[in-house]
């Protein structure tokens, strides 16, 4: 698979990318290593295919997959934090007057 | 026979077929039963394309709809051809006939009000269909290349292993057709939002580019135009409960299916496709049965459909290939897939996979049946452009 996998676990797809993948169902409190010097420690349990933060993003920050911006968080998000529709939005996609 | 070649039906106009069908083509939704009782009625190489267009569409929709009614003619699996309308259509019956004819394959009309009504329509329509299935028999399958293929790369019913495992091996495979000579097409514009910068950097030339940002801008204006965002149905619910979370994430996934040659043209629905075209877009709306159909329209023989979720759709004229790379769709739906993509996610080589995926190709255009086409799945839909979208933005391309 192109990206890095994580313990066959979660997938990076690249370095830039703030979110990881789950590739099977991964149980809250998992800690994941990313590189050597960066760990992540799920807060929640993640469904496979779904996304968590790999670093703390503010209200507003950019989320990245697959080195693009996939949207931007709606609320603080831990590292380790589910990342879905509950914590981000779309920025394109909606009618131009809500677009930033 | 050699690894790079398969047996196809050589048409009059040049063209390959890989599958050889009499087409049942309704001028309207009002025609549309009675095309579908005729093929139903006759035998399995006798192929029906009902849809919902009315009979008298404003004229963008109606050129749209003649594009593609005389495309499906057109298509080389298609080895002769039946129109049935009411007799009460904008679109002149005869017109398109003579339009379709250029092909050299055989043409024949009927309208509902000439036979005399319903019965009399099964009556004279079996008639013809009788004579065209006689001509159709005549052709037989001889050597081809791969390429004279026009391959539709299509996406449904995604969730997060499209992008991660599906979709990559399916741009394994177009590089791969695109290597031999062949055309990949993918479509689906709306799912090109978020990631158009990407496709914008593969275009072969600056007026590539500039039609590709017009398209992608034109169906962004559009959800304005509707007073709706995608937000809710891009990514659609069963999209989301897959991990998906907004249309930019989708897009990223859905473009891996074009690969990584440089992007040589982008086509409006319905329009020809080129032979030997590289990797082209076709401008198309997100509702896969439509965007399949628009593509065999311009001219696919075959169809290469990625599905996490589990989509089950075919297409009455051409073969589509089913690609899972969810494990747990493989698994439970076993039966509906044809290529089994998920040892990504376990680690296999997307290459491996996609060089088994062209292989795949290879074989079900000489002939192998696809899943779909096991179960007799053939869904067909024409895109109607709405009115509002008419008087707001004029005519697309």
């Amino acid at each position: 698979m192109k990206g890095t996998t994580l313990e066959d676990a979660a997938i990076v797809m690249t370095p830039e990318d703030t979110v990881g993948t789950a590739i099977t169902d991964l149980v809250a409190d998992r800690t994941l290593t990313l590189r050597d010097d960066h760990a992540v420690t799920l807060t929640e349990p993640i469904q496979f295919g779904h996304k968590f933060a790999l670093v703390g993003h503010e209200p507003d920050d950019e989320v990245v997959k697959y080195g693009a911006v996939i949207g931007r968080a709606t609320t603080t998000i831990r590292p380790g934090d589910w990342v879905h529709t509950h914590n981000v939005e779309s920025i394109r996609g909606q009618p131009a007057e809500d677009r930033p | 026979m050699s690894e790079s070649t398969f047996d196809g039906y050589h048409r009059p106009d040049g063209r390959i077929g890989i599958r050889n069908y009499v087409a049942v083509v309704p001028m309207s939704a009002t025609a549309s039963p009675i095309a579908k009782r005729l093929a139903a009625d006759a035998e399995h190489m006798v192929r029906a394309t009902p849809h919902q267009l009315p009979l008298h569409p404003p004229t963008p929709a109606r050129e749209q709809l003649e594009r593609v009614l005389v495309g499906i003619a057109h298509n080389p699996n298609v080895a002769g051809t039946l129109f049935v309308g009411l007799g009460t259509e904008s679109t002149a019956i005869e017109e398109l006939a003579d339009r379709a004819a250029r092909a050299g394959k055989p043409v024949e009309t009927m309208t509902i009000h000439d036979a005399g009504g319903v019965s009399g329509a099964i009556e004279s329509g079996s008639d013809h269909i009788v004579s065209l299935v006689d001509d159709a028999r005549d052709a037989t399958r001889s050597p081809a290349s791969m390429e004279s293929l026009i391959v539709g790369l299509e996406c449904g019913g995604s969730d997060a292993t499209s992008g991660l495992a599906s979709n990559p091996v399916v741009g394994r495979a177009c590089d791969r057709l695109v290597a031999a000579g062949g055309t990949g097409v993918i479509s689906e514009t709306p799912e090109f939002i978020g990631a158009e910068h990407i496709l914008a950097d593969r275009c072969a030339d600056d007026a590539v580019r500039d039609r590709l940002l017009a398209c992608v801008d034109r169906r962004e204006r559009m959800a304005d135009l509707m007073g709706v965002d995608f937000r809710g149905a891009q990514p659609s619910p069963g999209n989301q409960e897959g991990g998906l979370t907004t249309i930019e994430e989708k897009s990223l996934g859905a473009i891996a299916k074009g690969g990584t040659t440089p992007l040589q043209d982008v086509i409006a629905y319905g329009k020809s496709l080129p032979v030997g075209g590289g990797f082209v877009v076709m401008d198309t709306p997100g509702y896969d049965v439509e965007s399949v159909s628009g593509k065999v329209a311009g001219g696919a023989q075959l169809v290469i459909f990625t599905t996490g979720r589990g989509s089950t759709t075919g297409n009455p004229i051409a073969p589509v290939i089913k690609v899972t790379g969810n494990p747990e769709t493989a698994a439970r739906m076993a039966d509906n897939m044809d290529v089994d993509a998920s040892g990504v996610v376990a680690g296999e080589r997307i290459d491996d996979i996609g060089d088994d995926l062209f292989e795949t190709i290879r074989a079900v255009a000489d002939g192998q049946p696809t899943a779909a086409e096991r179960f007799g799945m053939a869904e067909f839909a024409i895109n109607d452009i709405p009115p509002n979208e008419i008087a707001s933005m004029g005519a697309p391309e």
